[in-house]
């Protein structure tokens, strides 16, 4: 199969199954299940090709004109693929979950419609060529998004909707003024083109600066920089599977890879550094994480401290980037996905506590450990792994974030670092804790706020499978660091190939 | 009865006016014989389509075709540019999506074939007057044609024959007899000052001046009280809220941007250099955008909302006046390519929404927004169409909107016209607020399951193309686009 084929194949599966899904009954039950995650293997063996293909030198690259001097561009680079890599993977487990999950509720046609609109969204935005591109699935992504989080249709999701659009869409608006602008002065800019930018002159120089905060504060919205994370906490009103996509491929990750887009293949970290932009994202970033943290251990609800832990994690890939170096940039890269594969698997622990014991708040979960022990083991693998304890992943993103500040000389970074840790484990040892060795109703103390026995084993088997599918693969990406293709040994090449300063 | 000026009628002029002038016995054939089913209906008007698209491919041969008809001592000028043919195509698309349209429509709103036959003459009248508007070259031919297109208009729209259908019909006819004396009144102080009314003429001879100037505000006048512009847009939301809908369909996607398409004609040709003027007609459409915006945001009916917005989306083309108006030439080439892909999109996006919101009220039996509770289960098809036809007047990817208005912004961050990037993102806003709110109102779970009553599923299936023609025309943009740009530009 040609280059530019089988990026098209791989994007149109998802496009092909949203529209398929669409066009079934409502009732046809099985054969969406089958479409779905029929889908969902092609095209993560279409997207293993590709790295495949990739590590072999190969290039996949397609592209047509939109507008004169403006090209819509598909291509598939080391840092794309890696980014596609974690959604398709992500994809699949959560498309198990979600069948799961949603046995039996209503609209399941409207939502595995639009979560595959979604999936195609972010495979979109991280095989987009230019900036372009990227907004014209970013902004897909908000669109296909907003169903889902409405999906209830209750009064507080509509409302928790209109709060996510006026966000989104305001950063969308600001993000395409952003780019017109710098289309404007610099033309059409592929991803990768460092040179562009690097030649204006001294006079320009101000206008770059002030338009890299324009395009930092319309992606700094899906990343969910303070301040502008409101919409984040909110949006936890969407079902369990749509808040672990939210937050672990799609929306979340996006603003995240659109900043790294920008400041390495838009910008040129040389160029960042130069204009003193880097210090600023340092900045933003440590707030953010501080922040994020706090925010977290004040919340009583499982779903809402998750959710500000989001937001300070993320903001680890910021800081990252900020970090002028090879090791900071690993770091980066590589939390993209460390970051993905645990909080995936702490959102679906947290769906299925809901679903099987009806347990919301933090202080119900007393005891868990005994009724649900392997949910209970995946989220004890992700929450060690939040705040860093080998061999887990999350340990590598800190370590390479700690040399890396020490690298490009800003120690105190390490202060930030160790202040987050120590709140991570602030919030996520009691919950711990509480799983483990408090004594819950199956010790005879209390009850379970709304017990469902389903399925033979501790909760039903959609929902278990892809839960410790998750925690096992942020454990062996963390054992398995140096074996070719794991996420840090894709990051190092990424960074070894492309972006060393 | 007419001759051709030039002896040697080329096989391409004739097969023009062969189609230009088809839809009147076709629908006088209608008249006759109601169709009953979509497909026959569908089939005569296929061919139209297809000769516009191999005249387009002439013209990216030979350039543009022109030429002159005598009557009596009258000569009357006409030529087909890229523009004008791909405004042709794009008006045979939705008189042929309407058309079938409309014979679903009959049926669901169970109205007898005798009474409904008088659409089908009224739309053939309707067609060739759009077409005559888009060849005709001066301003006489101009004037019949304008004159042809608002009475089949006023027509269609008294049709229902309802209390309110025939308020607001009249006050239309008012409105649109008003704008036509202004623009009498213009045509005679041009003619009387220069001799002559064909537009390439008078833009050689016309001379900046005082007559000139009164001339083209007369003329302005009276085209932007048809096109609705905001402050003169009184009439559009009661004629949109109370006529049928294949007639609100057709009225606001192409009868509204007849007039600006003819205004912008004599604009470019009369007073390129006007930048005061012009900037009062951007000032003109940047309230409409925020008035329209706000009302539409406002409605409390489904119908009302999308009349609104129609009032606000016009708003956007008139922003190219100033940005044509003593610009460098490569803001004038991006304004220029920005307003007629918004007009098209806009044109097919809000005939997709007329249609699918008509699908809504008639299936749920109710036009109140609160009504619309629990549709998005019932009635997906109709919503979603709703919804991507709203994608484009959003201006979101991937859309004709969305490119449309990449090409706005960029056309006013190179001229450095601030003002119009800060309407821009306010008209965004709002067109959002007013989408999601109806959006909103559909996703409601928790109303109790009311009857519906699905409409046919034709007419849902016309209105989907529709509104997904209008999103592939925002990355295909290239292809009318690049026609465009080696047609001339202004």
């Amino acid at each position: 199969m040609s280059g530019g084929l089988l990026l098209l194949a791989t994007l149109g599966t998802s496009l092909l199954t949203a529209v398929l899904i669409f066009l079934l009954p409502e009732r046809a039950f099985r054969a969406r299940t089958g479409l779905n995650l029929g889908a969902a293997l092609i095209k993560l063996s279409l997207v293993a090709w590709m790295v495949w293909g990739l590590s072999r030198g190969r290039g996949y690259a397609v592209e047509f004109p939109v507008l004169e001097g403006l090209a819509f561009v598909l291509r598939a680079d080391a840092l794309g693929i890696m980014f596609a890599g974690l959604s398709s993977l992500l994809w699949l487990f959560t498309t198990v979950y979600a069948i799961g999950y949603l046995e039996d509720s209503p609209n399941r046609k409207r939502f595995f419609g639009f979560f595959s609109l979604c999936v195609a969204s972010t495979l979109g935005i991280s095989l987009a060529g230019n900036l372009f591109t990227f907004l014209v699935f970013y902004e897909l992504l908000t669109l296909s998004t907003y169903p889902l989080v409405v999906h209830r249709g209750t009064s507080k999701a509509l409302a928790a909707g209109k709060v996510y659009l006026r966000f989104t869409l305001t950063a969308g608006l600001v993000l395409m003024i952003g780019m017109v602008a710098l289309h404007v002065l610099a033309g059409d800019i592929r991803f990768g083109q460092r040179e562009i930018l690097a030649e204006f002159g001294p006079e320009d120089r101000l206008l770059l600066v002030g338009l890299f905060w324009v395009l930092i504060a319309g992606f700094g919205v899906k990343a969910a920089l303070v301040p502008l994370h409101g919409w984040l906490p909110r949006a936890m009103v969407a079902p369990a599977p749509v808040s672990a996509l939210l937050h672990a491929v799609a929306v979340v990750k996006a603003g995240a890879f659109g900043i790294v887009r920008l400041v390495y293949d838009v910008y040129g970290i040389e160029l960042s550094a130069e204009l003193g932009l880097l210090y600023g994202l340092v900045a933003v970033a440590s707030v953010t994480i501080l922040f994020g943290s706090l925010r977290a251990l004040a919340q009583q609800e499982l779903k809402p401290r998750l959710a500000y832990s989001t937001v300070s994690q993320v903001a680890y890939i910021v800081l990252g980037i900020g970090l002028f170096g090879p090791l900071g940039t690993i770091a980066a890269l590589s939390h993209l996905l460390h970051q993905g594969l645990m909080k995936i698997t702490l959102f679906f622990c947290a769906g299925n506590y809901a679903e099987e014991l009806g347990i919301h708040r933090i202080d119900e979960l007393d005891g868990a450990g005994r009724r649900m022990p392997l949910t209970s083991l995946a989220f004890s693998v992700g929450a060690l792994g939040m705040i860093g304890v080998p061999p887990v992943v999350g340990f590598l993103s800190k370590w390479y974030l700690g040399t890396g500040a020490i690298q490009a000389g800003m120690p105190w970074v390490i202060a930030v670092l160790v202040a987050s840790s120590l709140l991570n484990a602030a919030y996520f040892l009691p919950i711990l804790g509480r799983l483990w060795f408090r004594p819950g109703p199956d010790h005879g103390v209390g009850a379970w706020p709304e017990e469902r026995c389903l399925g033979r084993l501790e909760t039903h088997a959609w929902l278990l499978v892809p839960t410790l599918a998750t925690a096992l693969f942020s454990l062996l990406a963390g054992m398995l660091a140096g074996m070719p293709f794991s996420p840090l040994e894709w990051a190092s090449r990424v960074v070894n190939a492309e972006y060393l300063p | 009865m007419s001759v051709p000026l030039d002896p040697s009628l080329s096989v391409e002029a004739a097969v023009l006016w062969l189609s230009l002038l088809a839809p009147l016995p076709l629908g006088l054939v209608a008249w006759r014989f109601p169709p009953r089913r979509m497909l026959p209906v569908l089939l005569a008007g296929a061919p139209l389509p297809l000769v516009t698209l191999w005249l387009l491919s002439r013209l990216a041969v030979d350039g543009g075709l022109e030429g002159a008809w005598s009557l009596g001592g009258l000569l009357l000028h006409w030529r087909l540019d890229a523009l004008a043919g791909l405004l042709l195509l794009l008006t045979q698309l939705l008189l042929l999506a309407s058309a079938a349209y409309a014979v679903g429509h009959r049926r669901a709103i169970a109205v007898a074939e005798r009474d409904f036959a008088g659409f089908w003459p009224l739309l053939g009248g309707l067609a060739a007057a759009l077409g005559l508007i888009w060849v005709a070259a001066d301003l006489l031919t101009l004037y019949a044609a304008l004159e042809l297109m608002g009475l089949c208009a006023v027509g269609m729209m008294l049709l229902p024959g309802t209390a309110q259908a025939l308020t607001a019909g009249m006050r239309y006819l008012l409105y649109a007899l008003v704008g036509s004396l202004a623009w009498l009144l213009g045509v005679a102080l041009l003619l009387g000052a220069w001799g002559r009314l064909d537009l390439a003429g008078l833009a050689a001879d016309a001379e900046p001046g005082a007559v000139t100037g009164i001339a083209m505000a007369l003329l302005a006048a009276g085209l932007l009280l048809k096109a609705a512009i905001f402050p003169l847009h009184g009439w559009l939301v009661p004629v949109h809220a109370s006529a049928w809908t294949p007639v609100s369909a057709l009225h606001g996607a192409l009868v509204v941007k007849a007039s600006f398409f003819i205004l912008m004609q004599l604009w470019q040709r009369l007073v390129p250099e006007a930048l005061a003027a012009a900037w009062l007609l951007g000032g003109l459409g940047s309230l409409a955008i925020l008035w329209g915006g706000l009302q539409a945001w406002r409605a409390s009916e489904l119908k009302q909302v999308v009349a609104w917005s129609t009032v606000g989306q016009l708003g956007y083309l008139m922003l190219a006046f100033p940005l044509l108006a003593g610009t460098s030439a490569a803001v004038a080439t991006l304004a220029w390519q920005a307003t007629w892909l918004q007009l098209a999109g806009h044109a097919l996006a809000k005939a997709a929404m007329f249609m699918a919101a008509g699908n809504l009220v008639l299936a749920v039996g109710q036009s109140r927004l609160g009504d619309l509770a629990g549709t998005s289960r019932w009635l997906p098809l109709s919503l979603m169409t709703f919804g991507i036809a709203a994608v484009t007047l959003m201006g979101l990817p991937p859309s004709a909107g969305f490119t449309a208005k990449w090409l706005l912004l960029q056309a006013a961050i190179l001229a450095g016209q601030w003002p119009w990037v800060v309407v821009l993102v306010a008209g965004t806003l709002l067109t959002v607020a007013y989408v999601f709110r109806v959006l909103r109102c559909a996703l409601v779970e928790d109303a109790p399951r009311r009857e519906v009553r699905p409409v046919p599923g034709g007419m849902d299936l016309i209105a989907l193309m529709l509104a997904l023609a209008a999103l592939a025309l925002g990355l295909g943009a290239e292809w009318p686009l690049a026609l465009l740009r080696e047609g001339g530009l202004p």
